[in-house]
């Protein structure tokens, strides 16, 4: 139960901060892809510099979860044609959208009703690849 | 209380992303997002029609709270955090607005695509279930999305998804460059 709060209420700091950076906003990717702006990329490139200096840290000192577990994050399979064939899918509909499925979520939240759309048409798309998945190259 | 309903800052926002990811490590979890599209398929029953679908998702059942935690937070900074105003973005992207015909005095969401109004035209529509459908199909092909691979598995080093991300902008660029002027 407590555990469950908890995730919650880091789900809501996620939100929060998606929305209020302007990283959950379609004008914001738009702009993004025309490289008219540093926002993005000083959103993510900020999240990479910390996101690696905590992993470091993380590996440096041996540091365990909060239940004494070593972490260990596992690397991710080899392959070149999945990520980039999947990748450049991704990224065609994320522009199109104008969101990726974090600010999918927060928008649904934040009462735009289109993106119930966007959501349901995501969860199509998922499963698609579940009934193709053996036939696409990997 | 004012820098609350102001815009956050890249630099505040980034560092507070990076330190979710943290914690989420902490409690012995991974950051991603997509990973909750494919757990919904698993509760619909998609199991009995690919094994993809059959898995363990319970287990991923604390990305699910995320999830709703991350809707209560949309709605609370839209509601009560937020002015709803069009984010500043720069003056040639405004101009460039025009061309797709969204005008530039706007909401936080462009109203031609997401309001409730917009959904009578049948266009509308359409951008909707193919952006949709193109997010959710490419980001289990890819095996993540933006969370996934450009925070999480970019701040591991990861070359699959350095791969990923070069994906992610040459579909992002394409749209944007190539196929908007059709589209718009």
């Amino acid at each position: 139960m407590m555990k469950k709060v908890v995730y919650i209420l880091l789900g809501l700091v996620f939100g929060v901060i998606m929305y209020k950076s302007e990283a959950a906003s379609w004008f914001r990717i738009y702009e993004m892809f025309r490289f008219e702006s540093f926002h993005m990329y000083g959103i993510i490139g900020t999240a990479l510099v910390f996101g690696i200096l905590f992993i470091q840290l993380i590996k440096r000192f041996n540091i365990k979860t909060f239940d004494g577990e070593p972490i260990i994050i596992e690397d991710k399979d080899k392959s070149i044609s999945r990520y980039l064939i999947g990748g450049i899918i991704f990224g065609l509909g994320w522009a199109l959208a104008g969101a990726c499925p974090g600010p999918i979520f927060v928008l649904v939240g934040a009462g735009f009703v289109p993106i119930i759309i966007l959501l349901l048409s995501a969860v199509l798309g998922t499963f698609v690849y579940g009934l193709l998945k053996d036939k696409l190259p990997h | 209380m004012d820098f609350i309903l102001q815009p956050w800052s890249w630099f505040v926002s980034g560092f507070l992303i990076a330190l979710l990811m943290f914690v989420l490590l902490l409690l012995g979890k991974r950051f991603g997002m997509s990973s909750n599209l494919r757990a919904f398929c698993s509760m619909c029953g998609g199991g009995r029609v690919s094994s993809f679908f059959n898995y363990n998702w319970k287990k991923d059942s604390w990305n699910l709270f995320i999830v709703i935690g991350a809707m209560l937070g949309g709605f609370i900074a839209s509601h009560y955090l937020s002015d709803g105003n069009m984010p500043a973005i720069s003056t040639s992207t405004k101009l460039a607005l025009q061309d797709l015909n969204i005008s530039a005095v706007n909401g936080y969401l462009p109203e031609e695509l997401f309001s409730v109004a917009a959904l009578s035209d049948v266009k509308t529509w359409a951008i909707l279930i193919v952006g949709g459908f193109l997010v959710g199909f490419g980001a289990r092909y890819a095996g993540g999305c933006t969370s996934g691979h450009a925070i999480s598995g970019l701040s591991n080093l990861q070359l699959p998804s350095l791969i990923a991300v070069v994906g992610f902008f040459i579909g992002g660029l394409f749209m944007v460059h190539v196929l908007f002027p059709f589209i718009f």
